[in-house]
């Protein structure tokens, strides 16, 4: 079974946000909160879906990641671009921070 | 240029005003992101991978000075200083902040600019020629009508929740640069055998998963009943287009399952009922309009330019740009510039706000004011003197805005693709720019030719894939970006979808596999062709060939 | 749940009906599904009560050109916003067969959609709020707009005529 996080886009700005241990919402992945297994992948679900939520965030849905060299790295391409910002401008996004 | 009156300023203000209430009901958590989803959308607002895109409406492509310079300030204060010009004539920004696009709204507000209707179940902004109203082939201007087509699709209330997106595209020209026939509902004008002004109506063309060239629901519509004509189709459509699957919902598919014999009858049915009332346009209502669009006071001048003469033989690449970015003009000593935005290795349709602004400028000086984006995604300068043109490309030049290489194969279509788009499956724009790396060399290019290379990165076809000579559809494979490439697609008077050459490639192959089609050609044609009439005398098999060997 | 119609909270006075069972007493007001009108025509307007008729998506209005004088009401549903057929068969019903009773409309009746509705001939707004919040929605969505391109049977002015009247006025065009 693979692990997973949720992300959502935050709903003043936009961006990517991932939702970390303490029920907030994060920019970096690595905060995130990371479900192993189908029952905490569920449960991880259901509370980025509570329906509060939708004045925070818009759209939040579970990602397959691995562990990388200390890191979370999500396995699909989309969801990498989506973590760093496009691959044709590498001066935008959360990779040119 | 059409400019607005009171009314048309007092009807955006209040739109404005209206979605910024939204906005603020949004964000009270007074409406749910379900129920505001349809409001932003209808407001061109999109959340894409990153962030929010905010798409502002060019309606048929026209801007003037005032207008590109907004564009550009909206880059730089609400965005992170580019904007993307698409292939419905629009732009689009990818980075705005919910919170803050009623301000940008506001500010666009000013320059008689909004984004309504660039996206939602509605009319979208309609789309023309991009030389409309210089193009020495043309019949008439269609900008008037396009105009009071805007007016008329604008908040109709009739037309708001359609079972899906309607696009309009309109041609005043028989070449035609506005791939009418790949449209909801495609205007031609024509003169009927009386010698009168007025469309053919095209029906239920379009890209997308079920591609289809249109069909013609009535040969000729004179230009008084256009409009009770559009509301009769729009109304079929409304009570009869599917609604039970999104993919089937669009009026092709309504077209395709009935046949347009059928769908001319009861649009026919409907219109014969409508026809005689309010929405019949009088002659003195359309020559206002007409008055609207007039030429801009053009200087006589003779056609033969000395300049002009003088700067080619001296610049190469000046004589380059003029051979494949400058087109005729009506009017003698003029000629229509296009403004490549498809730098070699670029990305396909950005600017900068600077370059946006520089274009505005350059727009006054030599061009009335007046700016054009174009479907391909480039720009147009349309009545620029030709012997202010060497002036006119140094200065573009120097600011990366100089290539020449309209309509060769290195003007790509691509669009954002994997990059940007939250539902696409592959990449588009970094194919597209080693594509146009590979192909970069001018006189390579010039000796290729007319080659029309579009890129979509995935199966809604927004890179118009289906319509280039070479087609080039992204799609993911078990996680991998692989490519499939179509052949003999046209956007033109002459449509024709591509065909599906066979398997796909992948990311490393691409680029090889469209230049063995590129050298089959170049080894193929007879004096003259362009690419897509040697594809069209020898068929498919001699490329296949060369793409698949014996496979 | 609350209706309104002339700026102000009317009462429910109408039973909507299923497609079939047993109809209510003869003087109970009515409305029926147009399907069940068809079948059940005779029956139905040999009735005492009020009579109207429901339009689902899909329906015809023009099935009930010869019966518009005997309905007092005809409720259109909007099954989801986003289904906007009901907009047509206002239009239809209004501009073209001249209907000239309640028209209401019911279902997924949403605030931002308001104003599009009147615009196509409704004239009551079946509401899943309170009375208070109703009337606060309908009144603001019918004055969040004052400029309008189509002309449409709510007989507002549109911009064209505005424009044509100005230049009448003042012998100039725009």
């Amino acid at each position: 079974m693979s692990l997973q996080v949720a992300t959502a886009n935050r709903l003043d700005d936009g961006l990517v946000v991932f939702l970390t241990a303490n029920g907030g919402w994060s920019e970096n992945i690595n905060d995130s909160r990371v479900a192993d297994g189908k029952e905490a992948a569920a449960v991880l679900l259901q509370e980025a879906s509570a329906p509060e939520l939708d004045v925070v965030i818009v759209g939040p849905y579970l990602i397959d990641v691995e562990q990388q060299d200390g890191g979370l790295v999500p396995t699909k391409y989309r969801e990498v671009l989506r973590t760093k910002g496009p691959s044709v401008r590498q001066d935008l996004g959360y990779q040119a921070v | 240029m059409y400019r607005y009156d009171d009314f048309d300023r007092q009807l955006v203000e209040e739109r404005t005003a209206q979605f910024r209430e939204q906005v603020q009901r949004r964000l009270a958590g007074d409406i749910t992101e379900e129920q505001f989803r349809p409001l932003r959308l209808m407001n061109g607002v999109y959340l894409q991978l990153h962030a929010y895109m905010l798409r502002v409406a060019i309606p048929y492509g026209t801007l003037r000075a005032d207008q590109l310079r907004a564009l550009g300030g909206i880059a730089r204060k609400y965005d992170k200083g580019y904007g993307h010009f698409t292939t419905r004539q629009n732009i689009q920004y990818n980075w705005p902040k919910l919170d803050e696009i009623p301000d940008a709204l506001l500010d666009l507000s000013k320059v008689e600019m909004h984004a309504i209707q660039t996206s939602g179940n509605c009319i979208r902004n309609t789309t023309t020629d991009q030389y409309a109203g210089a193009a020495a082939d043309e019949i008439e201007d269609p900008r008037p009508y396009c105009e009071l087509i805007r007016q008329w699709s604008t908040f109709h209330p009739e037309f708001t929740y359609l079972p899906r997106k309607f696009k309009i595209a309109v041609t005043g020209s028989p070449n035609d640069r506005a791939a009418v026939k790949v449209h909801d509902i495609g205007l031609r004008m024509h003169h009927n055998e009386a010698g009168e002004t007025g469309f053919e109506v095209v029906v239920g063309g379009g890209l997308g998963r079920t591609p289809f060239v249109g069909k013609t629901v009535r040969d000729f519509i004179g230009k008084n009943d256009l409009f009770s004509y559009l509301e009769a189709i729009l109304r079929v459509y409304n009570r009869f287009g599917r609604r039970d699957n999104k993919y089937k919902a669009r009026i092709k598919i309504l077209v395709h399952e009935e046949g347009i014999e059928k769908i001319r009858d009861l649009v026919e049915e409907e219109w014969a009922q409508i026809k005689d009332g309010s929405l019949r346009v009088s002659d003195e209502e359309i020559a206002q309009y007409v008055e609207q669009f007039a030429p801009p006071a053009f200087e006589d001048l003779s056609d033969d330019s000395p300049e002009l003469a003088l700067h080619k033989a001296e610049h190469r690449r000046f004589a380059n740009w003029v051979q494949s970015n400058v087109i005729a003009h009506k009017q003698p000593g003029y000629a229509i510039a296009n403004v490549s935005l498809k730098p070699i290795g670029g990305i396909p349709g950005d600017a900068t706000d600077v370059q946006m602004e520089l274009v505005a400028d350059l727009s006054e000086k030599y061009s009335f004011g007046d700016v054009r984006v174009t479907h391909e995604q480039n720009l147009v300068l349309p009545h620029v003197k030709k012997a202010d043109l060497f002036a006119l490309w140094s200065e573009l030049d120097a600011a990366g805005l100089g290539t020449g290489n309209l309509g060769y194969v290195t003007d790509i279509i691509a669009c954002p693709g994997l990059d940007y788009c939250a539902l696409a499956t592959a990449r588009s724009i970094p194919l597209s720019q080693r594509i146009s790396e590979r192909f970069g060399d001018m006189d390579r290019q010039h000796d290729i030719g007319e080659l029309k290379i579009k890129i979509s990165g995935c199966i809604n076809a927004c890179g118009h894939h289906h319509v280039g000579h070479i087609g080039i559809l992204g799609l993911d494979k078990r996680g991998k970006e692989f490519y499939q490439i179509t052949l003999g697609g046209d956007a033109s008077e002459n449509a024709a979808i591509g065909k599906i050459a066979g398997a796909g490639f992948s990311e490393a192959e691409v680029v090889d596999a469209i230049e063995s089609l590129v050298t089959k050609y170049i080894d193929t044609r007879d004096p003259g062709e362009r690419f897509i009439d040697t594809y069209r005398r020898v068929g498919m098999d001699p490329f296949k060939e060369v793409l698949y060997g014996d496979r | 749940m609350a209706i309104v119609k002339n700026d102000t909270v009317i009462e429910q006075e109408w039973i909507t009906v299923d497609a079939e069972g047993d109809l209510p007493a003869s003087d109970e007001n009515l409305i029926v599904p147009l399907a069940r009108f068809k079948e059940q025509r005779e029956d139905l307007i040999g009735r005492n009560g009020g009579l109207g008729v429901l339009l689902n998506p899909g329906d015809a209005p023009e099935d009930l050109a010869d019966d518009l004088d005997r309905l007092s009401i005809i409720t259109v549903n909007f099954p989801a916003y986003t289904d906007g057929r009901g907009y047509s068969y206002g239009r239809v019903l209004r501009e073209r067969m001249g209907f000239k009773g309640e028209l209401r409309a019911v279902g997924d009746v949403l605030r931002d959609q308001l104003l599009y509705m009147h615009r196509c001939g409704f004239d009551s707004y079946d509401l899943n709020v309170d009375g208070e919040t109703a009337l606060t929605k309908v009144r603001a969505a019918l004055k969040e707009m004052s400029v309008y391109y189509q002309p449409t049977g709510d007989g507002r002015a549109t911009a064209a005529s505005l424009r044509e009247r100005r230049a009448n006025a003042t012998g100039k065009a725009f």
